[in-house]
């Protein structure tokens, strides 16, 4: 059984609201709704924004653990040594090892006339197992235009769109795109010094650079024509089963030693420093906006509770002098509060998982490192509806403490 | 039994100091039924709010049943005014959220009576004042007899030791202000303390007692007779 004062209060505050004027509680619940949007939304397209890109990168690029060359190595000694760790490690899902150079792709050399600017796009050029990368990575599914590559698909490439001008449209005099390339076209790729003619087999769109600004071979094409023999890999992107750890997986492959040779990192570690300045800039940033909302919430309710309890401040006198304790008056006080932001943050929950959650998973923020979406979990958004109703609470509570601590004969009479 | 020994309340305001009630000694026994008159400025109302705990005396003291209330914290105060007083405020001062039925009952649920006990008696105590068919009503959607009514049956639902009444027939009209004395009456018949403060002399002398207060002091006490 709750105190008779939580009782008594309740039955009070229910009666104020139920006779409260439409309008002005029409008001203060539109208040609280976009308080709660500020504090939900706001944040969560930021985050958003970022995770998208953080999430694409893992998905896309690195896996979960990604393995590379020592810092002055150009690729990882022992390769082979490494993925026969790699198959003995039961939490490992799969694995792609890839070659990577710097090279150039060159386009519409045989339309070229002699004093013309050669078509040349500056590009990472990779070579993988098809069907492991797809494994580990998913690429396959970002093709656009033409097809994936198989294993036996020589003198045949995958072109990231960030290398052509179709739908990369920049042109400075630092970066340099490809015109007129499409399935079926001709290009020439250079990777140290040997040039080779490939045919554009499929085109790949993904907004994550690693892929969009790369050309893909098949490995053992490329392994003859970059010379490497010896089996040592540039890099390793691995994929976890389900509910693995990737910091403890790392930790396992550490002290079994696979660092003496190589780079072992989660996807975490790899994140670029951008990413985590941006994404330590966005919460910063949400969290301020989400406070100035806060704030603004909260002296709402104070102001709205103040001139409610001046206005009443005869009946607060009466309550006070029939019998009734200034604590049952204050906890109706509170209960009005958190009526108003508990109504305020259900529309606002509503709104978000009823409205805009869904729009933004149909139609993402075309930004340019992401698609962004709105990201509200719920365990932080009810983290946030606590926080609203505290503080609507210490809003709601401090003026009518201020009026109820008044002289209760004062307040009778109107005096003072 | 409410006893008082020179009573004294001064207000102060900025420099000027005003001496209201200048030395009571009184006193009221259970059954009493006493109205209070005197000139408007007198110091009536300002009497009867230390008796009924709303103010403290600047100096003297209030026993109530043997309890020095000097020394009471104001949530004793509240407590003692929940269940040994009720109130009739010249103005009803009704709750305006609340029915004529709801305002009877808070004192009662305040007392920590179950909910279907306290719509039971507030029902009676409306019923005893010939507002048993409006319990759903506002104040607002009563005359203001019907709320002095409202505001009587609250302050007696509870069976107060004391109900003190300031001026409660100021604002009525004769017909109303007959039956809220006629109420009176009969609660005092019941054995219900009463004290009244009133305008009216044709009221004042149905009580028991008529305290006359003039300047801050009791000019005179009168017993008063009634064949019944
Ligand atoms: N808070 C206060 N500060 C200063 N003076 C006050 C205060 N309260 C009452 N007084 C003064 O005390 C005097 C008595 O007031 P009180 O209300 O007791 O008179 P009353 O006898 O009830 O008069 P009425 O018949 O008009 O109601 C008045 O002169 C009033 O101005
Ligand atoms: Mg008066």
């Amino acid at each position: 059984m709750l105190p008779l004062s939580v009782r008594i209060g309740f039955f009070l505050a229910v009666r104020q609201i139920r006779h409260a004027s439409l309008w002005t509680t029409s008001l203060i619940i539109g208040v609280m709704v976009l308080t709660f949007l500020n504090l939900v939304v706001v944040s969560g397209i930021l985050v958003g924004l970022i995770q998208g890109s953080i999430d694409q990168f893992r998905a896309q690029s690195t896996g979960d653990l990604i393995i590379s060359n020592l810092t002055d190595k150009s690729f990882i000694e022992n390769s082979p040594n490494l993925l026969t760790l790699l198959d003995t490690i039961p939490e490992i899902d799969s694995y792609s090892a890839r070659y990577i150079e710097t090279g150039s792709v060159e386009a519409n050399y045989q339309t070229k006339r002699a004093k013309d600017k050669p078509n040349i796009a500056g590009t990472a050029v990779t070579g993988i197992d098809p069907a492991r990368e797809d494994s580990v990575t998913g690429i396959s599914q970002f093709v656009i235009k033409g097809s994936y590559l198989g294993p036996n698909d020589f003198d045949q490439v995958l072109i990231g769109s960030y290398l052509l001008k179709e739908y990369f449209p920049v042109e400075s005099p630092g970066l340099q795109v490809l015109d007129n390339v499409d399935v079926g076209s001709k290009v020439r790729i250079q990777v140290g010094g040997v040039l080779r003619e490939f045919t554009v087999k499929g085109i790949l769109k993904t907004k994550v650079d690693e892929v969009s600004r790369n050309a893909f071979l098949v490995d053992s094409q490329f392994r003859s024509m970059i010379g490497r023999t010896d089996g040592n890999v540039d890099q390793i992107a691995v994929r976890l089963k389900p509910d693995a750890d990737p910091a403890a997986v790392r930790d396992t492959l550490i002290r079994a030693g696979a660092d003496t040779y190589a780079r072992v990192q989660t996807f975490e570690d790899a994140q670029p420093k951008f990413l985590k300045d941006i994404v330590a800039t966005f919460n910063l940033l949400g969290a301020a906006f989400s406070s100035i909302g806060l704030v603004v919430a909260s002296i709402t309710i104070f102001i709205v509770i103040f001139i409610n309890a001046i206005t009443r401040r005869k009946f607060i006198g009466i309550l006070k002098g029939i019998g009734i304790h200034g604590r049952v008056i204050e906890i109706s006080y509170v209960f009005q509060s958190i009526f108003y932001a508990v109504i305020g943050s259900g529309i606002g929950l509503a709104m978000v998982y009823g409205l805009l959650v869904p729009y933004f998973a149909r139609n993402p923020i075309d930004f340019p490192f992401s698609d962004g979406i709105l990201v509200a979990p719920i365990d932080e958004t009810v983290a946030r509806i606590a926080l609203l109703v505290v503080s609507t609470v210490i809003a709601g509570y401090i003026p009518a403490w201020m009026i109820i601590r008044k002289n209760t004969l004062d307040s009778i009479l109107g005096r003072k | 039994m409410i006893v008082t020994k020179n009573l004294i309340r001064t207000f102060v305001t900025g420099d000027i100091v005003t001496q209201v009630l200048k030395g009571i000694d009184f006193e009221s026994k259970d059954g009493d039924f006493i109205a209070i008159m005197g000139r408007s400025g007198a110091g009536k109302s300002t009497f009867m709010y230390q008796l009924s705990l709303l103010d403290s005396p600047t100096d003297g003291t209030i026993t109530i049943d043997g309890v020095d209330t000097h020394t009471m914290p104001e949530s004793k105060r509240v407590e003692f005014r929940l269940t040994y007083f009720g109130y009739v405020f010249q103005d009803y001062a009704l709750l305006p959220e609340l029915t004529a039925l709801e305002n009877v009952a808070l004192p009662l649920l305040m007392q920590g009576k179950k909910r279907a006990k306290a719509y039971k008696e507030a029902t009676t105590a409306l019923e005893r004042m010939g507002l048993g068919h409006r319990p759903n009503n506002l104040p607002s959607q009563l005359s203001g007899g019907e709320q002095q009514r409202v505001s009587i049956a609250r302050a007696v639902a509870h069976k107060p030791k004391v109900l003190f009444a300031d001026e409660p027939t100021a604002n009525l009209d004769n017909e109303s202000s007959e039956a809220v004395m006629q109420i009176f009456k009969e609660l005092n018949e019941e054995g219900q303390t009463i004290i009244m403060v009133t305008h009216e002399e044709v009221y004042a002398r149905r009580a028991k007692r008529l305290i006359v207060i003039d300047d801050g002091r009791i000019k005179s006490e009168e017993k008063l007779h009634h064949k019944h």
